[in-house]
C-alpha cells in the first residue's frame, strides 16, 4: 500500500479491512518501534459472546462454577440497562495471543483495539518479567482445557455439589496460592495428565506418613514437640493445603492445585494493572497517530479515535462525583508519555531527577521500564515531579487514632518523594492484601491449623469475610482452624477460630 | 501476520451452564422471589420473565481483606486548596479512606440487592417446580391408539420388502459352508486316493475311473447346495410401541350467573390461565373449550367467556352435560388428554346438585385426566360443595379447593396439582 492513501473511509469494517489495518499497524509496531510480540490471533465475536468471555474472568476456556454465572448475570444486566458499555477488547495472555473484537464496533474502534490489544498488551505479556516468570503463555490454553475436563470428570464421579463446595473454598483462598519467590515450572497438558496420576498416589502416601499415628519413642517425642510444622511459615496457603491437608481425597487435591495454578496465572495481572494498561494505551495512541501522520487514516477516523481515547484516560478529581480512585489507564498512560517526554525534551528538573536516561532513546527507555518493573516499582522509579504537579497529587494520612485526616504531602518540592512513595505503596500487593501465613499445625494433638496475620500499619482484617474464609479453609483442612494476629511489636493475639464440628 | 477468525457463529451461550449453576445454587431464594412476584401481579403476565433479587450478602465470595481502621496513606488527584500539614474532617461515608484497602469502584453497589432478570422459561421452571401433571401418563396404555414403529432386530418371517439383504446373504454363506464341508472333505480324500491309484496302477485303470466317477458325483452334489434358501432369509423386524399422546384439551367451566361478580371472574381467569400455562409445558398442542352457564350452558369464545355478564339462577349440571356432549362428539379419549377446570361461587339450584354428581361420576370423570374444581367464595359452602365431596371420595383425579383471594391462587394451584405418589 502506498504511503498517501487512506486504508478506509467509512465506519463499516470488513475482514479485508481488518487485515489491512492489522498489516499496517504491525509494520509500524515491529519496524519503527521494535515491539516484540507473540503471534496474534484476532477473533471477531458478538456482544453476547463478549459477555461470556467477560464473566469467565478472561479465561478463554473455563470450568463451570456458579460465580462465573453470577458475573455473567450482572454483566448482562448492566449492559442491557445501558449502564455500561462493554469493554471493547479482551486479550488473553497466551501464545498465540488471542484478542477479541466485538462485531458491533466501528472500523475505528477495531483499529484502536488491534493497536491496543494485539500490539500493546501482547508485547507487554511477552516482555514483562512478572509474566515471563509466572505464566507460560504457550501452555495456558492446554492447561485450561485439562482443568476443565478434569473438573467435569470429577463432577460426574463425585457430584456437582461436592465439586462446587470445594471450588468455593479454593476460590476464597485463590489470592493466597502463590509462592512469590519461586518460579513455577512450565506445564503442558500432556505432561500434566501424565504426572497427575502418579502425583495422586505419591501425595496420598506422603500424607499418611505425615499423620502416622504409630507412637514414636518418648525421647524423640520431646524434641519433636519443640519443632513447629511447617518449620518455616508458609505464605502459599493453597499449596500447603494441597500437600498437607489430612482428609482430602486425591481428586480434591488436584482441584486445589488447578485453582492454585489459575490463581498464579492471574497473579502478574494483579500487579501490573497501571503498567499494562498504560503501556497498551500509550501504544494505541502512538501507533494510530503514526498512521495518521503517514496519511493512512482520515480526520474523521482520528476524531472518533481521540474521543474514545480521551474517555479512557479521563481522571476525575478527588472531589468529583465520578471519582472512584486513580484510573490505572490515566496514570499509566500519563507516566508512559511522560517517560517519552523526559527522553525527547528533558528539562533541568528531569536531568536532576532522572540523570541516567533523561535525553536518551525513548524506545529503549520505555522498553526497559516495561520489561523490568511492576506497578509498585514502576511508580517508585519513574513518577516525575512534573507529573505529580500535572495531576495535582496529594497524600492524605488517615490514622484511626486521630480525629482528623492529615494532608501529609502535596505537589511541592518537599512532597514529591513522599507522594511518590505513598503512591507506589498503594500498588504494593504486600500492603494491599493482608499478609497471612501458615504458622503451625498441631501434628500430635488435635491437628489444628494455626494461621498468622502479620498486621501492617495496624490495619485489621475485615471481620465478616475473614470468618467466612476461615470456614472455607476449615472445610479443606478438616480440623480446627485458627487465626492469630501479630502486631508490630510482636505481640500475638487470637483473632478467630473455626472448630471441628 | 496475524490470524483472523470469525467466531460469531459458534459457541453462543458459553456461559449458559454457569448461569444454570448460579440459578441452581440460589434456587431457594429464587423460588421465594418468584412466589412473591406471582402474588403481586396478574397471572396473565406470566408470558414475560421476571426481575428477581437476592440479598448481596448471600452471594458474596469472601476473601481475606483489610477492614477499616489502622493507619493508611492514600494518594488522590486534583488537589486544589490543600497544603502539607493541613488537617481536614473525615468525609462521611468513608470516601477518603479507601487508599490501602478495597477500591470503591466495583464494589460500589455495596449493600443493594443483586437484581437480575429471569427468562420466561427459567421463571416458569421455578414456578412449576415439583408440580407435575396428575397422572400424566395415560392410565391404561392399551387405550392409546397411537403407535410408532421402531426397529427391533431381525426375524425369519416377513414380507419381501423387509428382507435384509446383507444379513440374509451372510446366513446363506454360513449355511453353504456348513453343509458343503463333509462333501469337500470326502472330495479331498478321493483326490488323495486317486493320486495313489494312478501312481500304482496307471492313468486309465478301472480303479481310477471309478474314483473319478465318484468325484464327479460329489461335485454335482456340492454344486447342488442352493446359493440361497428360504431358510436363509432374514427380515428387518419392526415393532410398534405405544406413543404417548401429546395433545390435550382443556375445558374451562364457569358460572356467570349474577352472583359471580367481576372480581370473582378475575380470580377464575387467573386460575384458568395458570392451568393453561401449566399444560403448555407438558403438551405440544392444546385446545381450550370455554363453557359458561347460568341456567343454561353455552360454548363461547374466550372474550365472551370472561367479559359478558348474565343474570338469573344457576344450574351447574347444564354445563357438565354440555361438556360431556362435547367430549363425546369432538374429543375421543383415545386421541386427547382431557383436563377440566370448573370455577363457581358454589351457588346452585338446590335440586340440581345431585344431578351434577351423577353426570360427573358417570360421564365425565371416566374420560378426563383431571378435573379441578375451585370455589370462589368467602361464605359458607352450599349443596354443590357437599355433593362434590362425595365425588372426591370416589375419584383420585378429582380435586376441589376453595379460593379466597388473589394471593390464594398459587397455593391452591400447588395443592391441586401436588406431585402425587402413584
Amino acid at each position: 500500500m502506498s504511503g498517501k492513501t487512506l486504508i478506509s473511509e467509512g465506519s463499516e469494517w470488513t475482514f479485508p479491512l481488518l487485515e489491512a489495518y492489522d498489516r499496517e499497524i504491525a509494520r509500524i509496531a515491529h519496524e519503527e518501534f521494535r515491539l516484540d510480540t507473540y503471534q496474534n490471533q484476532i477473533e471477531v465475536i458478538t456482544a453476547e459472546q463478549m459477555m461470556d468471555a467477560y464473566s469467565s474472568v478472561g479465561m478463554p476456556i473455563g470450568y463451570h462454577h456458579w460465580s462465573f454465572g453470577k458475573h455473567f448475570v450482572s454483566t448482562e444486566k448492566h449492559y442491557r440497562r445501558g449502564q455500561m458499555g462493554l469493554a471493547y477488547e479482551i486479550v488473553i495472555n497466551s501464545d498465540p495471543c488471542i484478542a477479541y473484537l466485538m462485531e458491533e464496533n466501528t472500523m475505528t474502534m477495531q483499529a484502536l483495539v488491534i493497536a491496543h490489544a494485539c500490539y500493546g498488551h501482547n508485547s507487554f505479556f511477552k516482555g514483562n518479567y512478572l509474566f515471563r516468570t509466572w505464566t507460560s503463555a504457550d501452555s495456558i490454553i492446554d492447561y485450561l482445557v485439562f482443568a476443565r475436563k478434569y473438573i467435569e470428570k470429577c463432577e460426574e464421579r463425585y457430584g456437582v455439589d461436592a465439586v462446587e463446595e470445594l471450588l468455593d473454598s479454593c476460590h476464597a483462598l485463590m489470592n493466597h496460592g502463590v509462592d512469590r519467590y519461586k518460579r513455577p515450572a512450565p506445564l503442558t497438558m500432556a505432561e500434566e495428565q501424565a504426572r497427575q496420576r502418579s502425583r495422586e498416589e505419591y501425595l496420598q502416601s506422603q500424607i499418611n506418613d505425615l499423620w502416622r499415628t504409630v507412637p514414636t519413642r518418648s525421647d524423640e517425642h520431646s524434641t519433636a514437640e519443640a519443632q513447629r510444622f511447617p518449620s518455616e511459615p508458609q505464605e502459599n496457603l493453597l499449596y500447603f493445603v494441597e500437600k498437607n491437608a489430612p482428609l482430602l481425597e486425591p481428586w480434591q487435591r488436584e482441584i486445589v492445585r488447578i485453582v492454585r495454578k489459575i490463581g498464579q496465572y492471574f497473579y502478574p495481572q494483579r500487579q501490573t494493572q497501571v503498567m499494562n494498561e498504560g503501556w497498551a494505551t500509550f501504544w494505541h495512541y502512538t501507533l494510530l497517530n503514526r498512521l495518521y501522520e503517514k496519511g493512512m487514516v482520515s480526520d474523521g477516523f482520528m476524531i472518533e479515535f481521540l474521543q474514545s481515547h480521551t474517555n479512557v484516560v479521563f481522571q476525575p478529581d478527588f472531589d468529583s462525583p465520578y471519582y472512584s480512585g486513580i484510573n490505572p489507564y490515566a496514570l499509566g498512560f500519563a507516566m508512559m508519555s511522560d517517560l517519552r517526554r523526559i527522553c525527547e525534551a528533558p528539562t533541568d528538573e528531569d536531568r536532576h531527577w532522572f540523570p541516567e536516561f533523561a535525553g536518551g532513546d525513548w524506545i529503549k527507555v520505555l522498553d526497559f521500564a516495561m520489561r523490568n518493573f511492576k506497578d509498585e516499582s514502576f511508580v517508585a522509579q519513574y513518577l516525575s515531579p512534573k507529573l505529580i504537579r500535572d495531576l495535582r497529587l496529594f497524600a492524605v494520612l488517615d490514622d484511626d487514632r486521630e480525629d482528623t485526616l492529615e494532608i501529609a504531602a502535596i505537589h511541592d518540592e518537599r512532597g514529591y518523594r513522599r507522594v511518590r512513595q505513598a503512591l507506589a505503596d498503594q500498588y504494593n500487593l504486600g500492603s494491599r492484601e493482608p499478609n497471612i501465613q501458615v504458622w503451625n499445625v498441631d501434628r500430635r494433638g488435635d491437628r489444628s491449623l494455626t494461621l498468622r496475620h502479620t498486621v501492617y500499619s495496624r490495619r485489621p482484617l475485615a471481620a465478616g469475610p475473614t470468618y467466612e474464609v476461615l470456614k472455607h479453609l476449615h472445610r479443606l483442612w478438616g480440623f480446627t482452624v485458627r487465626l492469630e494476629a501479630v502486631d508490630e511489636t510482636g505481640k500475638v493475639s487470637a483473632v478467630n477460630e473455626v472448630r471441628k464440628a | 501476520m496475524s490470524h483472523l477468525i470469525d467466531r460469531r457463529l459458534n459457541g453462543k451461550n458459553r456461559s449458559a451452564v454457569n448461569r444454570q449453576r448460579f440459578l441452581r445454587r440460589f434456587k431457594d431464594q429464587l423460588k421465594r422471589a418468584v412466589a412473591d412476584a406471582m402474588a403481586g401481579r396478574s397471572i396473565t403476565d406470566v408470558e414475560s420473565g421476571e426481575k428477581v433479587s437476592i440479598p448481596t450478602r448471600d452471594l458474596s465470595e469472601p476473601v481475606f481483606g483489610h477492614g477499616p481502621g489502622g493507619r493508611r496513606e492514600a494518594i488522590h488527584p486534583g488537589n486544589k486548596e490543600f497544603n502539607a500539614g493541613d488537617r481536614v474532617q473525615r468525609p462521611r461515608g468513608g470516601g477518603g479512606g479507601g487508599g490501602g484497602g478495597k477500591q470503591a469502584s466495583k464494589d460500589g453497589e455495596g449493600e443493594d440487592d443483586f437484581i437480575f432478570e429471569l427468562s420466561r422459561e427459567e421463571f416458569l421452571d421455578l414456578f412449576f417446580e415439583d408440580l407435575a401433571l396428575p397422572d400424566l401418563v395415560k392410565t391404561q396404555l392399551a387405550k392409546i391408539p397411537e403407535w410408532k414403529s421402531v426397529r427391533a432386530g431381525f426375524t425369519s418371517a416377513g414380507i419381501p420388502s423387509n428382507i435384509n439383504v446383507v444379513r440374509s446373504l451372510k446366513g446363506a454363506l454360513a449355511r453353504r459352508t456348513a453343509i458343503g464341508a463333509p462333501y469337500r472333505g470326502k472330495l479331498r480324500e478321493l483326490e488323495r486316493q486317486l493320486e495313489e491309484v494312478i501312481a500304482r496302477e496307471g492313468e486309465h485303470s478301472p480303479a481310477a475311473e471309478a474314483l473319478r466317477e465318484e468325484m464327479r458325483k460329489l461335485r454335482i452334489r456340492i454344486e447342488a447346495i442352493p446359493f440361497i434358501d428360504s431358510f436363509d432369509l432374514r427380515y428387518n423386524n419392526r415393532i410398534r410401541q405405544p406413543k404417548p399422546s401429546t395433545q390435550a384439551v382443556m375445558f374451562c367451566l364457569m358460572d356467570v350467573s349474577g352472583s359471580m361478580d367481576q372480581q370473582r371472574k378475575d380470580l377464575a381467569k387467573r386460575f384458568f390461565t395458570l392451568l393453561y400455562l401449566f399444560l403448555t409445558r407438558n403438551y405440544e398442542h392444546i385446545e381450550v373449550v370455554f363453557i359458561r352457564h347460568h341456567t343454561v350452558a353455552k360454548e363461547v369464545d374466550e372474550k365472551e367467556f370472561f367479559y359478558s355478564r348474565e343474570t338469573g339462577g344457576t344450574v351447574v349440571s347444564s354445563a357438565l352435560a354440555l361438556m360431556a356432549d362435547i367430549v363425546e362428539e369432538r374429543y375421543p379419549t383415545s386421541d386427547w388428554n382431557i383436563y377440566a377446570a370448573q370455577a363457581s361461587d358454589g351457588d346452585n339450584w338446590q335440586d340440581d346438585s345431585p344431578n351434577c354428581r351423577e353426570i360427573l361420576t358417570t360421564r365425565i370423570l371416566p374420560a378426563v385426566q383431571y378435573f379441578a374444581y375451585v370455589e370462589i367464595t368467602p361464605e359458607r359452602h352450599q349443596s354443590l360443595w357437599t355433593e362434590y365431596e362425595i365425588v372426591k371420595q370416589q375419584f383420585k383425579h378429582f380435586a376441589m379447593q376453595e379460593l379466597g383471594g388473589a394471593e390464594d391462587i398459587y397455593p391452591v394451584f400447588r395443592e391441586l396439582f401436588k406431585r402425587r405418589m402413584v
